[in-house]
C-alpha cells in the first residue's frame, strides 16, 4: 500500500511498522466474514431469526450448526492475528532507538475541501501501540470466552460479527492520525456498543438500553465535534501532530474552550458525571460485551482522548483541574451506588464508572502515564471480573434452565451464595481480581491506583496545577480534596467488591435445592481466558513499578509513554516528586484502607441474606443507593417526560399534524374535487358527450363571430 | 331573396337535428336526426352551389354516398344493440364508463 505522502525520515521507515494498516483491517475482515455467515442462510430463504425466543433458538441453532465452527475460528482467529501483529510492531518499536516523533502514514485522501485536507492516516506511537496491545490482547481473550458463553445462542455469528466490528472501530479510534479519523472510530465503537447492548433486542428493555447509550453519547459527541471545529478554525488542520504544534500560538481561551468541549466528549464515552447514566443500562448486553466494551476498552476511549490531546489540556490547567474534580466526584458517587446493588453486573458497572473516575483524576492532574497505567491494569482485572460474572450467570442460567425455573433472576446476588463449591476456578480468579481492584499488593490494581493517588498528592504539594485556580478555589486545596475523595473511594471499592464476592461465593447456597443440582463450572474455553487474565492481574503491576518498590525495572510504562505525554505532564505537574518517607506513608495508608474495607465487608456481609423472592423492601439510604440516587427517575420526570410531551403536543399535534392537514389533506381534497368533476364529465353517456361537442362548437363559432 | 330563405330552412333543419340528437334517447330517432343534419348541410351546399359553381353539387353527392354507407353500418349497430339489450334506448350504452 503506497503512502501518499512520506514525512521526513523516521526510524520506523520500512520496518514492520509499515504493516500497521492491517491492524484494524483484520477484525474488519472477521466482521465481514461473520456478517456474511449471518446473511447467507437468510438470503437462501430460511425463516428470519426472531420468531419467538425458543423457536428462534431451535431454528437458528439447527440452521447455523454447519457454519458455527467457522465463526468460532474466524471470530477469535482474526483477533489472535491482530494481537500477533500488534506484538510484532511493539517489539519492533522497542528495538528502535530515538523513537520521539510519531510514525504517521496516510493512505488515501478523505476530505480535500479548500483549506481542509483530511486523510485516512494512522499514527503509530508509544500510546497507540500500547492501546492496540490491550485492545487486541484482552479482546482476543474475551472472544475466546465468548465462544463458550454464547455457544447455545441463536445469534452466534451475528454476535461475533458485531464484536469484530467493535474491535476494528476501536483500533481506528486509537490508531487514527487525526481527530476526524479518531471520530470515525469513536462513532464506530458507539455503533458496535449500541448493536451489542441491544443484542437480544426481542426484549424491549434491551433495545431501549441500546438507544439510551446512543442518545446520551450523542451529547458527548456534540462536544467532540465543537472541539474539532474550534481546533480547525484556530490551527487550520486536524492532524494530531500539526494541530498540536500549531496550537502553541493560540490564546488561553481557545485552549480552555477546546479542552472543555473535548472533555464533554470524554464524559459521554467514558460515563462520567453527568453523562454516566447509560453505562448501568448497557449491562443489558451479553456479559463478555460488558467485559470488552463497557469495562476494558471503549469506555476508556475518553481517557485515551485526554492523553492523546494532552497538549490541549496542558494549555488549560483549570480545565485539567475540572477534569480531575469530575473524575473524583464520579468515582465516589458511583462507588456509593455500587454498595447497595443486588445485580452482579450492576455492581461491576458502577465499579467501572468509579474506576474510570480514577483514570480521569490521573489524566486531569497531568499524570497521563498513571492514568494509562490504570487503564491497562483495569482492563485486566475488570475484564476478569466481568468474565467471572459471566461464568456465574452462565452457571446460574443453566441451573434454572435445568430446574425449569425461568422466572428466577440469574444475575441477582441474593439468589447465589456458596458458589465457590460449584465454580472453584471462577471463584479463585475473581478473588484475585477483587483483591487487585481493592488495591492489595502486589496485584496490578495496587500499583496503578497507588500511583494515581501518589501523583495527586505530589501535585497538591506544589506544581503549576496547584498554583492554578478553578472558579477561585486554589488548585492545591482541590487536589488535596481529590486525594481524600480517592482514599474514601478506595475504601468503598474494597467494601463493595468484597461484598459481591461474599454474597456470591461464600455461605450457604440460595439458588434452591432443585436448581443448585444444575450448577457447574464453566467449560475450559471460558476458564482459560479467565486464568490468563488472572495472571495478567497478578503481574500487571510490573509494567510500571514505583522506585519505592524496586521489584524489577521501575517506571517502564512512564518512560515508554514519555515521548507522547511527558511534555504535557511536566507542564501541568512540574517536577513534583515525593520523598520516600511521604510516599511510604501514602502507600501504607492505601494498603491499610484496602484491608479495612475488606474487613468491614467481612464483618457486615457474612450474615445470610434473604433470597430475592423473600427480600424485604429496603428503606432509607439503602433504598436510595439501591435506586442509584433515583437519578433515572428524576431525569425521566424532568427531562424525558417533558420532552415526550413537547414532542407529542407541540411537534406532532401542533406542527406535524397541522402541516398534514394543510398540505397533505388539502392536496388530497383538491385532487378529489378535480377527480369528481372529471368523473361527471366522462360518465360514458354519449348524450352528454354530444352536449359537450355542441357547446364547444357554439363556443368556437361565438369566438370567431365576436372576434 | 331565395338564397337567404334556403339557408334559413337549412339552419332550422340542422338545429332540429342537433336538438333531436341531444334530447332523444331512442337510437333510431337519433339516427334520423343525424340524417336530418346531414341533409340540412346538403341543402346549404346546393344553395351555395348557385353562387360558387358546381363544387357544392359534387359534395352533396359524396355526402349522400357516405350517408348511405353510414346508414347501413349504423342500422347494423342498432340491430345488434337491440339483440343485446332488447331495446334501442341509448341509456343502456354506457360501456365507456370507467
Amino acid at each position: 500500500m503506497a503512502a501518499l505522502q512520506t514525512a521526513s525520515a523516521h526510524p520506523l521507515d520500512g520496518s514492520l511498522a509499515e504493516w500497521v494498516w492491517l491492524l484494524p483491517l483484520l477484525p474488519l475482515l472477521g466482521a465481514l466474514l461473520n456478517g456474511a455467515l449471518v446473511l447467507w442462510p437468510r438470503l437462501s430463504g430460511v425463516t428470519a431469526e426472531h420468531a419467538s425466543l425458543d423457536a428462534r433458538e431451535a431454528e437458528t441453532g439447527r440452521r447455523l450448526a454447519g457454519t458455527r465452527w467457522l465463526t468460532s475460528i474466524v471470530g477469535p482467529g482474526v483477533m489472535l492475528a491482530a494481537f500477533a501483529l500488534a506484538v510484532a510492531i511493539f517489539s519492533t518499536m522497542r528495538g528502535t532507538a530515538d523513537l520521539v516523533t510519531p510514525f504517521v502514514r496516510t493512505y488515501a485522501s478523505w476530505m480535500p475541501v479548500g483549506d481542509l485536507s483530511i486523510d485516512w492516516g494512522v499514527q503509530l506511537d508509544q500510546l497507540s501501540v500500547l492501546m492496540s496491545l490491550v485492545i487486541t490482547g484482552v479482546g482476543f481473550l474475551i472472544h475466546v470466552f465468548s465462544v463458550g458463553y454464547m455457544a447455545s445462542d441463536g445469534g452466534y455469528a451475528r454476535y461475533f460479527a458485531y464484536l469484530n466490528l467493535f474491535v476494528a472501530a476501536m483500533l481506528v479510534l486509537v490508531l487514527g492520525s487525526s481527530y476526524p479519523v479518531m471520530f470515525v472510530g469513536w462513532e464506530g465503537v458507539g455503533l458496535a456498543s449500541y448493536l451489542l447492548i441491544g443484542f437480544w433486542f426481542s426484549e424491549k428493555a434491551n433495545a431501549d438500553a441500546g438507544k439510551k447509550a446512543f442518545i446520551v453519547n450523542r451529547i458527548g459527541d456534540f462536544g467532540f465535534l465543537v472541539a474539532m471545529f474550534l481546533l480547525f478554525s484556530t490551527t487550520g488542520t486536524l492532524d494530531f501532530v500539526g494541530a498540536h504544534s500549531a496550537l502553541a500560538m493560540a490564546s488561553p481561551a481557545v485552549f480552555t474552550a477546546a479542552a472543555l468541549f473535548l472533555f464533554l466528549g470524554c464524559a459521554g464515552k467514558s460515563a462520567q458525571l453527568p453523562l454516566y447514566i447509560w453505562l448501568p443500562d448497557a449491562m443489558a448486553g451479553p456479559t463478555p460485551v460488558s467485559a470488552l466494551i463497557h469495562a476494558a476498552t471503549m469506555v476508556t476511549g475518553g481517557v485515551y482522548l485526554v492523553a492523546r490531546a494532552s497538549p490541549v489540556f496542558a494549555g488549560a490547567p483549570e480545565v485539567s483541574l475540572f477534569v480531575a474534580l469530575i473524575g473524583a466526584i464520579t468515582a465516589l458517587f458511583a462507588a456509593t451506588i455500587a454498595l447497595r446493588q443486588w445485580d452482579i453486573k450492576k455492581v461491576l458497572a458502577y465499579s467501572t464508572i468509579s474506576q474510570l473516575g480514577y483514570m480521569f483524576v490521573a489524566v486531569g492532574t497531568g499524570a497521563y502515564a498513571a492514568g494509562v497505567f490504570h487503564l491497562v491494569t483495569h482492563a485486566f482485572f475488570k475484564a476478569l471480573l466481568f468474565l467471572g460474572a459471566g461464568a456465574v450467570i452462565h452457571a446460574m442460567h443453566a441451573a434454572y434452565h435445568h430446574a425449569h425455573q425461568h422466572d428466577q433472576d440469574a444475575q441477582d446476588l441474593r439468589n447465589m451464595g456458596g458458589l465457590r463449591r460449584y465454580l472453584p476456578i471462577t471463584s479463585a480468579t475473581m478473588w484475585l481480581a477483587t483483591l487487585a481492584i481493592a488495591g492489595v499488593p502486589p496485584l496490578a490494581g495496587f500499583f496503578s491506583k497507588d500511583e494515581i493517588l501518589a501523583s495527586v498528592f505530589a501535585r497538591a504539594q506544589g506544581s503549576p496545577l496547584a498554583s492554578a485556580t478553578l472558579l477561585g478555589v486554589p488548585g492545591s486545596a482541590l487536589l488535596y480534596l481529590i486525594y481524600a475523595v480517592g482514599i474514601i473511594t478506595a475504601l468503598l471499592t474494597a467494601i463493595y467488591m468484597t461484598r459481591l464476592m461474599l454474597l456470591a461465593f461464600t455461605g450457604a447456597n440460595r439458588t434452591g435445592d432443585q436448581a443448585s443440582a444444575g450448577l457447574h463450572e464453566a467449560p475450559s474455553v471460558m476458564t482459560i481466558p479467565m486464568i490468563a487474565l488472572a495472571v495478567l492481574t497478578v503481574v500487571g503491576g510490573w509494567l510500571n513499578l514505583p522506585e519505592l518498590l524496586p521489584l524489577g525495572p521501575t517506571h517502564l510504562l512512564s518512560d515508554w509513554l514519555d515521548p507522547v505525554t511527558g511534555d504535557a505532564s511536566r507542564v501541568l505537574g512540574g517536577t513534583a516528586h515525593l520523598d520516600h518517607g511521604t510516599e511510604l506513608m501514602l502507600v501504607g495508608t492505601a494498603v491499610a484502607i484496602a484491608l479495612i474495607g475488606i474487613g468491614i465487608a467481612y464483618a457486615r456481609f457474612r450474615s445470610p441474606v434473604a433470597t430475592r423472592e423473600n427480600a424485604v423492601p429496603e428503606t432509607g439510604i439503602a433504598a436510595l443507593l439501591g435506586d442509584a440516587y433515583r437519578v433515572d427517575a428524576g431525569l425521566d420526570r424532568t427531562l424525558v417526560q417533558p420532552l415526550g410531551v413537547f414532542a407529542s403536543r407541540v411537534l406532532w399535534q401542533g406542527i406535524d399534524q397541522r402541516i398534514d392537514r394543510a398540505f397533505v389533506a388539502g392536496g388530497a381534497l383538491i385532487t378529489r374535487v378535480a377527480g369528481q368533476a372529471h368523473d361527471a364529465l366522462g360518465a360514458g353517456d354519449v348524450g352528454r358527450y354530444a352536449w359537450v361537442i355542441v357547446l364547444g362548437v357554439l363556443a368556437m363559432l361565438a369566438a370567431f363571430t365576436l372576434r | 331573396m331565395m338564397l337567404g330563405d334556403a339557408l334559413i330552412v337549412s339552419a332550422i333543419l340542422f338545429t332540429i337535428g342537433v336538438v333531436g340528437v341531444l334530447t332523444r334517447r331512442n337510437a333510431i330517432i337519433l339516427f334520423m336526426c343525424v340524417e336530418l343534419m346531414l341533409n340540412a348541410v346538403n341543402l346549404s351546399f346546393v344553395t351555395f352551389a348557385k353562387l360558387h359553381g358546381v363544387g357544392g353539387h359534387v359534395f352533396v353527392i359524396i355526402v349522400m354516398t357516405i350517408a348511405a354507407a353510414e346508414a347501413a353500418v349504423g342500422l347494423a349497430i342498432v340491430i345488434s344493440v337491440f339483440r343485446h339489450f332488447g331495446a334501442v334506448d341509448l341509456q343502456n350504452l354506457k360501456l365507456l364508463r370507467r
